[in-house]
């Protein structure tokens, strides 16, 4: 990184008002369009036909059935999206999208916010400590799956773990029981997730000024009421912005679930991400895949928008509320 | 690291009620027993899985079966040896590694570009200009992913890099563009002024002084496209189907069901496939978080 770029004198100001343009004949103006042209053509080019174009693709294909073979000449309107609505195992995946954001969130959330409040003060190897937490969040999710599956398997060293501490009576057939393969790849998820959600907090916590709890401090306030009071009401916008994410995540879900899983047993694990996959590349049913991936695209855009009108709004008009510091009185 | 147990679940917690002893003893509060407590049983819980698999790799598969939480004894190094040695192990790594790389250099130079006017020129148009990138944060890979692998397949891309560098790039434009468009902003328009006066052109101040000056944020960016590339599945599932073009994701998933019975095979070719992952992380961290915390900031 070359950071000794030499500061220019900024003594000599041409003109006021901010405006670099000196208006000087149209060849101007062209030049300026020309360099636009230049700067910006290349990204856009390679978003249209890699981001844009796909993704009204997949609307169009969703009209049609369609193998992948032949020309797409079988319009059936909106044939395919009254057959996922009328799928239990696309509705199911639907509900298992919505669990696993509810969930990851209730879970997430008391965990993610009370560890970071713990690493916030001054304990020892606090530096160490911020690196491992963010570990999981790193290693990819095949890799961690791969881990975890091997982990979860009958007589594996979770099931070693429960006998050790005498609750060899509660093994379970972590991943093969419809019952609880769900909740399972939840704690997988969480797991995987947590720190993340950690380091957004401790980034978050970084904002809040010292001096508010230390002033709650000589007031007398006790550490939790600190941080009840002040601290985590502070936080706010990280914790709204990260729910967010996270929601946005778990519409998404497909990786860790392919690995643990493939959406099994009995369909008890299916994501939409998953069923889209299942039903598109393993059964090459394209248009009926793509009216899913429509119907994903539009259950995360209404649960984005509603997110932002009941949630994200409160942050528009982000004043932190008086500040309860009293003047201390010599 | 030395975690001297792999045994998270059993370090509980000291459950003794200690919270009224660090209290109000200084502004600053330390730390209780209960506090360490608790920090020790999240480390391991976080590390539990890696140690496990690491530690796994060094021990037979009828040590697995046996004691399926002891600690390797004998040490066997046969299983990381035969992974080191196959050609396989490493061909998936390579294929990662210009993958990865390729995707990096393709965002990172396209969005400095495209971030440029969007920062810095005046001109109609250039709001929703960037109003179409940052809708693109609204599309996942996964809802074009069938057309897109269509594509792909109509253009003779599968198997090969650009066929995953290409797309992953194009959607990992909008959070650069999103996160660089700021970061020029800042830069002061004084160094524009002086630049111009000294008869650097537009494109001359762009190459001279803009980008060289933006370079943490084409880290940041760089580094996050990176460790994204480097861990992607569903793309190069659907894209790579030979196994020579594969990356080390799918070679990890693929090994771990060829090889099912040989738990511990399966633990030394993932601890491997971790390694990269760790070490980049471990030397770029500081710009992963920097980069995740610039996001939600945003």
């Amino acid at each position: 990184m070359s950071d000794n770029a030499q500061t220019p004198p900024g003594l000599r100001k041409p003109q006021a008002g901010g405006q670099v343009r000196g208006r000087r004949a149209l060849t101007n103006a062209w030049r300026q369009r020309l360099e636009i042209i230049f700067f910006v053509a290349p990204a856009l080019v390679l978003f249209a036909i890699f981001v844009v174009a796909p993704v009204l693709q997949a609307a169009h294909y969703s009209l049609f059935r369609w193998n992948g073979l032949g020309p797409m000449d079988n319009f059936v309107g909106l044939a395919n999206y009254s057959r996922a609505l009328q799928d239990t195992i696309f509705t199911g995946a639907v509900m298992h999208n919505l669990i696993i954001i509810v969930l990851s969130i209730l879970i997430q959330l008391p965990l993610g916010l009370g560890i970071a409040l713990l690493l916030n003060r001054d304990i020892w190897g606090r530096a160490i400590m911020r690196v491992i937490i963010f570990v999981p969040y790193v290693l990819a999710e095949v890799v961690a799956g791969v881990v975890w599956a091997l982990l979860l398997q009958p007589n594996g060293a979770i099931d070693a773990m429960l006998g050790a501490i005498g609750l060899g009576g509660a093994t379970q057939l972590w991943l093969g029981d419809p019952d609880i393969a769900l909740l399972t790849v939840m704690v997988v998820l969480t797991w995987k997730y947590l720190g993340l959600a950690i380091i957004l907090f401790l980034a978050g916590l970084q904002g809040v000024p010292a001096e508010l709890s230390e002033a709650a401090q000589i007031d007398g306030a006790s550490w939790w009421a600190t941080q009840r009071r002040i601290t985590i009401p502070l936080l706010g916008p990280t914790i709204r912005t990260w729910g967010f994410l996270s929601m946005v995540g778990a519409l998404q879900l497909f990786d860790m679930v392919w690995i643990l899983t493939k959406g099994g047993p009995a369909n008890s694990t299916m994501t939409m991400a998953t069923y889209l996959i299942n039903q598109g590349t393993e059964r090459s049913q394209y248009g009926y895949a793509s009216a899913v991936a429509v119907l994903l695209f539009g259950i995360s855009f209404v649960l984005a928008m509603l997110y932002q009108l009941l949630v994200l709004r409160r942050d528009i008009d982000s004043g932190a509320g008086p500040l309860p510091i009293k003047k201390v009185k010599r | 690291m030395s975690t001297s147990t792999t045994l998270p679940a059993t370090t509980a917690p000291a459950r003794t009620v200690r919270r009224r002893t660090a209290r109000r003893s200084s502004p600053r509060p330390g730390a209780g027993v209960l506090t360490y407590g608790i920090a020790l049983v999240v480390l391991g819980a976080t590390l539990g899985p890696v140690v496990y698999a690491v530690l796994g790799g060094f021990r037979s598969n009828a040590q697995l079966v046996s004691d399926p939480v002891g600690l390797p004894s004998p040490w066997v190094t046969t299983n990381y040896t035969g992974v080191l040695t196959s050609p396989d192990f490493w061909r998936f790594a390579l294929n990662s590694t210009i993958i990865a790389l390729l995707t990096t250099i393709i965002v990172v130079v396209l969005g400095v570009m495209a971030a440029y006017p969007l920062a810095r020129y005046r001109f109609k148009g250039r709001e929703p200009l960037f109003l179409v990138f940052t809708l693109g944060l609204l599309f996942p890979l996964t809802v074009a992913i069938i057309p897109l692998f269509l594509m792909i397949r109509d253009l003779g891309l599968n198997n090969t890099v650009w066929g995953v560098a290409l797309p992953q790039a194009a959607f990992a434009l909008p959070i650069t563009v999103v996160i660089l468009r700021p970061f020029l902003m800042a830069l002061p328009i004084e160094l524009e002024e002086a630049a111009m006066l000294d008869g650097t052109s537009r494109i001359g101040f762009f190459w001279r002084i803009l980008v060289p000056l933006s370079g943490p944020g084409l880290v940041t960016v760089g580094v996050l496209a990176f460790v994204a590339s480097w861990n992607a599945y569903l793309l190069p599932l659907l894209v790579l189907n030979d196994p020579a073009s594969q990356t080390l994701p799918l070679g990890v998933a693929t090994f771990s069901t060829q090889y099912a019975q040989d738990t511990a095979g399966v633990l030394a070719f993932t601890s491997l496939a971790m390694i990269p992952a760790l070490v980049f992380f471990l030397a770029m961290e500081k710009r992963i978080v920097n980069g995740l915390q610039g996001a939600v900031k945003g």
